[in-house]
């Protein structure tokens, strides 16, 4: 007794699984669209730095709201001295005017489901 | 230890010597701890007589505390190539040799390990024994980083050990209902067994009693004429406990069923009485049944040699049944025998097309579950009798049997017959207690001595290896009063004899038609005071001293 | 010291990505030729192993039967733990394979006073061994974040789920924390008990440190450590739509945690990793107890020396005759 032929099914459904990365790229064709968020035209410099703000921005995001929350501080220093008053809605998204332009570009691309818009809204008033 | 008594006697070994135990692992890795020899614990080797007659290897006198071993000149080769060829025809041997990954479950499931405390006693560690062998020889890994992938070089040591520890393993399964991946040491014993015969490595205790099946077809050495006194004894003493005379139907062509069962059934005590049970009960059925002196074995030590050799003696019973042209087989109350006859025999000797799917002729019930070995258990058959009201029972003729159940070992793990026995008993006895349920059904403790090590010269590791069971034997005897042991197999009976002796004092062993036949009211009989083993069947105060009528 | 050694392998995976990547900015090559490299050797080697174990027959049914076999039909039986048929077989194989059934039978012995032995209830090895596993597998898919895009809906729903607690940003993933206790617990128990550090090879420890360091590094990597993720699942999707690419911005510390993942998947094949394919094949596990309903076939099965009948009766003709058994030639 071989049971070659369950095996064989057995050993493709798991390699057609273990592969389906490669498989779901090649269906989609989609691996290598643009994804890059729609910068915005006015300003050329952010908060902070340009890798700080891809690396940690979550962070920066995250002190400002524990800082304006409970703290009832407003006001953030940069790196380089500048001041910003410490709000997604006037500070960010003065610049980076649509959500689904800018945030939502790398967040969706990267699955992500951040926790901003349970209760902000964006400029459109989208939650 | 005491002075007077020879090292296979149990009175030379103290039991808080036994237990003693010290489960810490030795200072030295299990690589580098060579295997001792002391006596009590390995068997004598296979006679050089029984290895000519059956044609094995290199048949010669030796001592495992012999320094030269009289291997082959070319005895790593053979193993070598021995190892090659069972991977290549097994995928069990590859797969169990490849996918341990010694998460340690099975460690403390094997009776001898627990009574031991020898950490190569640990399932792992024995299949490590050969894995690492395997692993140097055959696998990528090993054959670059060697040691550092867990291997090592088959050198003469190692051949000691696999001869010490595999000839310490009684092949009972327990480790591989616990293993994640059912990894079964008796299916890696079994491989390392056939590798040390290539080498003329084996025990007498099972070498002899192959040669003998193979010869006057049963491991005794019973030959035809022998076999028939020994039926007309059980006759002769059924007859002194009834006053009814069973026939005794040998070799008997055109009977409707063959009925073999191991012949420890016709010597040993208490295996005996269940014999007579068979009998009495076949008598009172009027069965149209025959005894056969040529497949007078159910049993087969040559699962404890090779696969080969397993072929070459069950080839007797089909050949048999064709012969005497009966129309099915029944099998009595035999452990390893059940695990050839189910898991072998048909695939082995088969196809049994020759004959028909067996079919009560008292019930009507057809046994579909056999309908293609077309064999059935002597139990399966008596629970159908009993829940179809056949049998007239008298459960009290028990009454003075405080009695539990010990599922053997391959009934219970490799076939699953756990309801059977517990049903027919339950019709047969009025007292009927389970021991706890780790040590019972698919857990159930081995008695010790299967897979060929019940005999004398290894005692310390029967008793050792007997721990376990009689520890939940005791347990039973204190808190509910047991006196009785049923197993049903034959080397159970014997072995657990001396196991309960030791380990739980007053416990007797005994197989269940022993005590169907005790319970059985047959038609004419006389009235009923002795049971099969001439022991009154009431408190003794009411039986004004006994006297064993004439 | 088996521990030790592995230890020191593992350590040494890691210092040659940091000096390939930290250092000499070899990101090429630990960022392409050695996934790559892994992949197929991984791909072959599972097939190779999975092939060959196929190549040997399963000459005899023998499977470890734990519970009532099917025998009459007023006795129930226990079609999961000891299946007649197909359907049981499924069914046995699926508990074992997504429950661990046979690891959760498990008992533990204990010498009690004088001569008892008691075997009481053994289920640390079960739920490590289930923590483990299930914590792996949700990690596992959870990075298909990396290698998809669109992103499936099931990743996303499990990145939530297992972030339900919210707790920091980015939230803290539960499947990472049960992922680091299981192999912490299962290192330790190889460490702790005397018999299973006697039994513990080199290639045992191995894996568990290349899983330890696996997990470390990608929890450093999403708490500590950060790197620019959208460039990481770049370079993945580069891997998988066979274009690679090496974009700037990827800390060195990243490429610890791939090698480590490339070393593991390349080793797997070659260890008792194979588990998982090999318990798929363990004759024990997966065949029906219809032994005695359906005849097995060995495709070796090889004519023995047998002691037929007729030598039998010539060996003992007389001695039968005397006894008045029947013989066939007289």
């Amino acid at each position: 007794m071989y049971d070659t032929g369950k095996i064989m099914t057995g050993l493709a459904a798991v390699l057609v699984m273990l592969t389906l990365p490669f498989w779901y790229s090649a269906a989609t064709g989609k691996a290598v669209e643009k994804h890059d968020p729609v910068l915005p035209k006015t300003e050329k410099k952010c908060v902070e730095s340009r890798q700080y703000m891809r690396d940690s921005h979550m962070d920066l995001l995250n002190r400002w709201r524990d800082a304006v929350v409970r703290e009832d501080r407003h006001t953030y220093v940069s790196q380089d001295g500048t001041r910003y008053e410490m709000s997604l809605t006037n500070t960010c998204m003065k610049c980076h005017v649509e959500r689904a332009q800018f945030c939502d570009k790398c967040h969706t691309y990267m699955g992500e489901s951040p926790f901003c818009w349970d209760c902000h809204l964006d400029r459109k008033g989208v939650l | 230890m005491a002075g007077a008594h020879k090292f296979d006697q149990v009175e030379y070994y103290k039991p808080e010597d036994l237990l003693a135990l010290d489960y810490r692992p030795p200072e030295t890795g299990w690589m580098d701890t060579p295997v001792d020899f002391r006596p009590g614990t390995w068997i004598y080797p296979g006679k050089p007589k029984h290895l000519e007659y059956l044609d094995l290897a290199n048949p010669r006198q030796w001592a495992p505390t012999d320094e030269n071993w009289k291997l082959p000149e070319n005895w790593k080769e053979i193993v070598l190539a021995g190892i090659k060829e069972r991977l290549e025809k097994y995928r069990s041997f590859k797969i169990f040799m490849d996918i341990c990954v010694r998460c340690g479950a099975c460690a403390d499931k094997c009776h001898f390990y627990i009574g031991g405390g020898d950490p190569k006693n640990m399932p792992v560690l024995r299949a490590e024994l050969l894995r690492s062998v395997y692993r140097n020889d055959f696998t990528t890994a090993g054959k670059i980083l060697g040691r550092l992938a867990g291997g090592r070089e088959l050198t003469v040591p190692v051949i000691k050990e696999w001869f010490y520890y595999f000839f310490q393993c009684t092949e009972c399964r327990r480790c591989s209902v616990f293993c994640p991946y059912g990894i079964d040491t008796a299916e890696i014993t079994m491989m390392a067994r056939e590798l040390l015969n290539l080498l003329g490595l084996n025990v007498n205790w099972v070498i002899e009693p192959v040669a003998n099946c193979f010869k006057t077809g049963n491991h005794l050495g019973i030959q035809p004429h022998g076999l028939k006194d020994t039926l007309t004894f059980f006759a002769d003493d059924i007859e002194e406990v009834t006053g009814i005379r069973v026939d005794i139907p040998m070799n008997k062509k055109g009977a409707d069923f063959l009925f073999v069962t191991p012949s420890g059934d016709f010597l040993a005590d208490p295996g005996t009485y269940t014999c007579m049970g068979y009998m009495m009960l076949f008598h009172e059925l009027g069965l149209n049944y025959t005894w056969s002196t040529y497949a007078s074995e159910g049993g087969n030590f040559g699962l404890f040699t090779s696969h080969e050799m397993i072929k070459r003696l069950n080839s007797k019973i089909y050949a048999e049944a064709r012969r005497l042209g009966v129309k099915w087989i029944m099998g009595g109350e035999c452990g390893h025998m059940w695990r050839v006859l189910h898991q072998y025999m048909d695939t082995m000797n088969g196809p049994a097309d020759f004959l028909e799917v067996p079919t009560s002729p008292i019930t009507g019930t057809r046994f579909e579950h056999a309908r293609s070995t077309k064999m059935i258990h002597i139990v399966e058959f008596t629970a159908d009798l009993i829940k179809h009201g056949k049998l007239k029972l008298d459960p009290s003729q028990n009454d003075l049997l405080k009695v539990t159940f010990h599922d053997s070992c391959n009934p219970a793990r490799a076939m699953g017959i756990l309801e059977e026995p517990r049903y027919v008993l339950r019709n047969v006895c009025n007292h009927f207690n389970e021991m706890p349920e780790n040590t019972i059904r698919e857990k159930t403790f081995c008695c010790g001595g299967g897979a060929g090590l019940g005999t004398d010269e290894n005692m310390e590791m029967r008793l050792r290896g007997g721990l376990p069971r009689g520890n939940a034997v005791r347990h039973v005897q204190q808190r509910h009063g047991v006196n009785r042991l049923t197993a049903m197999c034959a080397i159970d009976r014997a072995t657990l004899t001396t196991v309960c002796d030791y380990w739980a004092p007053g416990v007797k062993v005994a197989g269940i038609h022993e005590l169907v036949a005790n319970a059985l009211v047959m038609k004419g009989q006389k009235e009923r005071t002795i049971n099969l083993r001439l022991e009154p069947i009431n408190e003794v105060e009411e039986q004004p001293i006994c006297e064993v009528e004439e | 010291m088996n521990a030790f050694l592995s230890l020191v392998a593992v350590l040494a995976v890691m210092l040659a990505a940091y000096v390939g990547t930290g250092v000499l900015d070899a990101k090429f090559l630990f960022g392409t030729v050695l996934p790559y490299a892994a992949i197929a050797t991984f791909l072959i080697g599972f097939i190779y192993r999975i092939v060959d174990w196929a190549k040997s027959p399963v000459p005899f049914r023998i499977p470890t039967t734990c519970g009532q076999q099917k025998s009459l039909e007023w006795i129930k039986s226990d079609r999961l733990d000891n299946p007649h048929d197909t359907i049981g077989v499924i069914g046995r194989m699926a508990l074992e394979v997504l429950c661990f059934r046979s690891l959760f039978r498990d008992t533990k012995m204990e010498r009690h006073e004088e001569a008892t032995v008691v075997y009481g209830p053994g289920l640390w090895l079960w739920i490590g061994a289930l923590a483990f596993h299930y914590s792996f597998l949700v990690v596992f898919v959870r990075h298909l974040r990396f290698f998809t895009e669109p992103v499936p809906y099931v990743a996303v729903l499990l990145q939530r789920v297992d972030g339900f607690f919210q707790v920091g940003v980015p939230p803290v993933m539960a499947s990472n924390l049960f992922l680091l206790a299981a192999l912490a617990f299962l290192f330790a128990r190889r460490l702790w008990s005397p018999q299973l550090r006697y039994i513990s090879l080199a290639s045992d420890y191995f894996p568990l440190f290349l899983l330890i360091g696996i997990a470390g590094t990608g929890v450093l990597l999403r708490h500590f450590v950060r790197t620019d993720i959208v460039n990481v699942k770049e370079m993945a999707m580069g891997l998988v739509s066979f274009k690679p690419a090496i974009p700037k911005g990827v800390h060195w510390f990243f490429f610890l945690h791939l090698t480590l993942v490339a070393t593991l998947i390349a080793y797997f094949p070659f260890s008792k990793l194979m588990h998982a394919g090999g318990v798929f094949l363990s004759p024990t596990r997966n065949l029906a107890n219809n032994n005695r309903m359906v005849r097995h076939v060995n495709p070796w099965n090889a004519p023995v020396k047998v002691h037929t009948y007729e030598e039998y009766e010539d060996d003992f003709r007389d001695k039968m005759k005397a006894a008045g058994l029947p013989v066939e030639k007289e």
